[in-house]
């Protein structure tokens, strides 16, 4: 059986290179692209803690943030269409109308 | 009588100031005035039902309400509480009495004037505090009402505030009694630093019973004689009274001659268990009274404005009353402080009555022959000048006389000296009071060229205060001018003839035994100046110093009152101009002429020796360092480092979401290394 710590630190790692895009990249659907990796790490602990542990509960929790990410993937990617015919552009330091 | 009843006595005036004060600008002014008398003659006739019943018990006797915790703090208790007894009484008479009658004057007098509401709400403000100053049990609620009283003779000097010269005088009133009342403070915290309470009974007994280091009640005698110098304008603080004439003549008659001045004297007569410890504190108010009186006399003699006359010579009689205290004489004194009550007051409403038939003029230059003209006010001062001159048998003979006396039996050269002092200041209050007269109502009519037209010119000539009454006239269209010198209306003389009338008789009441009287006053007052221990016979000490020597003193003081009108008659009557030529004779008299008319450059000492230099001070250090350098300059940096700080963490605040997102990964980071490393000791 694979040990816990493997996946705790692939999430670990998943969910760093989620904070470091996420922080460095300037287009908006990358942003986008990498907070759902920050949510998919999570929920790989979430899954391996739940096999660790035997407790169905984590696997459930899972289920809840896919729902969640998917609604969020929805709203955020009309929001995106919405903000492209608007600005004519996805750079996020563009995006800075109610700045000052 | 109930006791509560006392309550009510200051409590009417005020609800009159309240009423008037918020609703008289929308009221009709009959109404004003209406609100306004009703609410002094209600407490006038408690008085008079008090004194009824006070009369109709034989010996001492108070009255006091129930006291009310007022403020407590440590030890330290002070209650709120009115006291009655025969001193409060008199001059609970003499407030709401000559209060009252001088209420109805100024409803004439100032039937004319815009605003009166305002004057007729400060009046009985200046009602409310009096009656609670004479009224209190004890020293704090006593300085309650001086403060109040000089606030409400603060407003009513400053009535005319357009005018400058009167919210100037205002100001120099209230500032030159802060002086006063500082000495009153500490005279206060000095008693609740010994006794711990200020209740006049609790301390009179203690000084009575426990004869304490000499030292310690002359110092509390003598910064309380301070802040009766500075209410009863004696030597040094009397500069603001002459000052205080800015006011409308009702004040001056109300305020400044017979009741507010007169609080000094009060005070030094209620605690005058404690003066009676303190003989060097005695020593010096006789002093300063006689000195007062003569200095103020002096002055008096050569002044052209008619209310500044009556001003000097109110300072004068404040005097007497000061050395009256002064040699222990505190029945005397207050004799006197109440026929001067009626005979001032009915003077200066007469005089006011005067200035309004002459539409506003004040100068005595310009007036003359007026006795047929106005025959009532006429008549009524003369009642007054003969009464203050000291005439007999009018008031202001016996009270003057019981003064001399007393001061001249109390041994010692000093006191001869100071009845000396007096008896000179009887001369001259005769001399300058016939000058008044003489100049007023008799000689030629100077008013011919006096049109309402011309007024205006006159006043800028002679630059002296004069009566406002033109000025806010000029605000007020239908006002019909007043043509010729003219009577005034019956409520302006009504006051007139009842003051006169007091001013006749008022004296009658303390008609010593030597002159086949019963001298009553002093029955009257003997339960609060020499209480009787049960059991101990009366003694009167006038039997006892013999009846010939007062008739000899008596008869002096009236010679020497009738020289005084003699030499006016003869350099203002006979010889018109003869004063003029004797100011011009030589240079001495021309200096000393010269003298009297600058007051003895008392005002211009001040400005330059104290007013000046703390002005200097004021502006250089207080202004200058303190309030620029250090209260403005540590308000600037306090600030300034705000600002700083604000400009550091508004770089925060970028509106960069990702410049977010980094601050919380980075604090998320941090957390985890508390969370890993947290046993490590460089994290404890």
């Amino acid at each position: 059986m694979v040990p816990i710590a493997y996946y705790l630190v692939l999430a670990a790692i998943l969910f760093c290179i989620g904070v470091a895009a996420f922080l460095m990249k300037r287009n908006i659907i990358t942003i986008f692209m990498s907070i759902e990796l920050m949510l998919n790490a999570v929920n790989l602990t979430f899954v391996a803690f739940a096999h660790q542990w035997h407790q169905i509960s984590g696997q459930i929790f899972v289920f809840f943030v896919m729902v969640v990410a998917a609604a969020e993937a929805a709203v955020g990617l009309a929001i995106i269409i919405a903000l492209f015919r608007v600005r004519q552009t996805l750079n996020v330091d563009q995006v800075n109308l109610l700045k000052n | 009588m109930n006791p509560q009843l006392l309550w009510l006595i200051p409590i009417l005036p005020f609800a009159g100031f309240l009423l008037n004060g918020t609703l008289g600008r929308r009221l009709p002014r009959a109404a004003v005035a209406t609100i306004a008398l009703l609410f002094t003659l209600v407490p006038a006739l408690l008085v008079l039902e008090l004194w009824s019943f006070m009369k109709s018990v034989n010996g001492p006797l108070t009255l006091s309400t129930a006291s009310h915790p007022w403020i407590a703090v440590s030890g330290l208790s002070l209650d709120f509480a009115f006291t009655v007894d025969h001193l409060t009484l008199v001059m609970l008479g003499v407030v709401t009495g000559v209060g009252f009658l001088i209420h109805i004057y100024s409803v004439g007098y100032m039937a004319h004037e815009e605003g009166n509401w305002r004057f007729f709400a400060y009046l009985n403000l200046f009602m409310f505090f009096m009656l609670v100053l004479v009224l209190s049990s004890n020293f704090l609620l006593l300085f309650v009402g001086w403060e109040g009283v000089g606030l409400a003779s603060y407003l009513l000097i400053g009535f005319y505030f357009q005018k400058d010269s009167a919210a100037n005088a205002g100001k120099k009133a209230f500032i030159v009694n802060r002086i006063g009342d500082f000495g009153f403070l500490l005279a206060m915290f000095l008693l609740i630093a010994h006794y711990n309470t200020l209740d006049f009974g609790t301390i009179f007994t203690h000084i009575a019973a426990a004869h304490l280091s000499g030292g310690f009640l002359t110092a509390i005698a003598l910064l309380l004689v301070l802040g009766a110098a500075g209410k009863s304008a004696q030597i040094p603080l009397y500069v603001w009274l002459p000052d205080a004439m800015e006011g409308p003549t009702p004040v001056s008659a109300l305020i400044h001659a017979a009741t507010m001045v007169t609080a000094g004297i009060y005070m030094v007569a209620r605690c005058h268990v404690l003066f009676d410890h303190a003989p060097a504190a005695l020593t010096v108010v006789a002093i300063i009274g006689a000195l007062t009186a003569l200095l103020a006399a002096t002055i008096g003699m050569v002044q052209h404005d008619i209310k500044r006359v009556l001003a000097y010579s109110t300072i004068s009689q404040l005097g007497y009353m000061f050395l009256a205290c002064g040699v222990g004489a505190y029945s005397a004194g207050i004799f006197h402080l109440m026929t001067h009550a009626f005979f001032k007051a009915l003077l200066f409403l007469a005089a006011g009555s005067v200035i309004h038939a002459l539409g506003g003029e004040q100068d005595m230059r310009k007036m003359g022959g007026l006795r047929t003209q106005i025959p009532i006010t006429f008549w009524t001062m003369s009642a007054g000048v003969f009464a203050i001159a000291g005439i007999y048998p009018l008031s202001g003979f016996f009270s003057k006389d019981e003064i001399l006396f007393q001061v001249f039996i109390h041994g010692g050269a000093l006191y001869i000296l100071l009845w000396l002092v007096g008896l000179l200041t009887a001369g001259l209050t005769s001399f300058y009071m016939f000058r008044l007269w003489f100049k007023t109502f008799f000689g030629e009519p100077h008013t011919a060229g006096h049109g309402p037209s011309h007024a205006p010119d006159l006043h800028a000539a002679h630059g002296a205060a004069v009566h406002a009454q033109r000025e806010t006239k000029l605000t007020m269209v239908a006002e019909p001018e007043p043509h010729g010198v003219h009577e005034s209306p019956p409520s302006m003389t009504f006051p007139l003839i009842v003051l006169g009338v007091l001013s006749v008789t008022g004296g009658w009441v303390g008609i010593p035994f030597a002159l086949g009287g019963q001298n009553e006053i002093e029955h009257f007052l003997r339960p609060v100046f020499h209480p009787i221990a049960p059991g101990q016979l009366e003694f009167y000490p006038e039997f006892v110093s013999g009846g010939g020597k007062e008739q000899l003193l008596a008869f002096v003081s009236l010679l020497v009152a009738c020289a005084g009108i003699y030499f006016a008659w003869l350099l203002y009557v006979r010889k018109p101009g003869e004063a003029t030529r004797l100011a011009e004779l030589n240079p001495t008299t021309h200096m000393a002429y010269k003298l009297l008319d600058h007051k003895y450059w008392v005002d211009e000492i001040y400005q330059r020796g104290i007013v000046l230099p703390l002005l200097a001070v004021s502006r250089v250090l207080l202004n200058g360092l303190v309030d620029t350098g250090i209260v403005q300059g540590s308000a600037w940096v306090l600030g300034e480092s705000a600002g700083g700080l604000n400009w550091l963490v508004r770089r925060v605040q970028s509106g960069n979401i990702r410049s977010y997102a980094g601050w919380l990964a980075l604090g998320a980071a941090c957390v985890i290394v508390i969370v890993l490393f947290g046993h490590h000791p460089l994290l404890h």
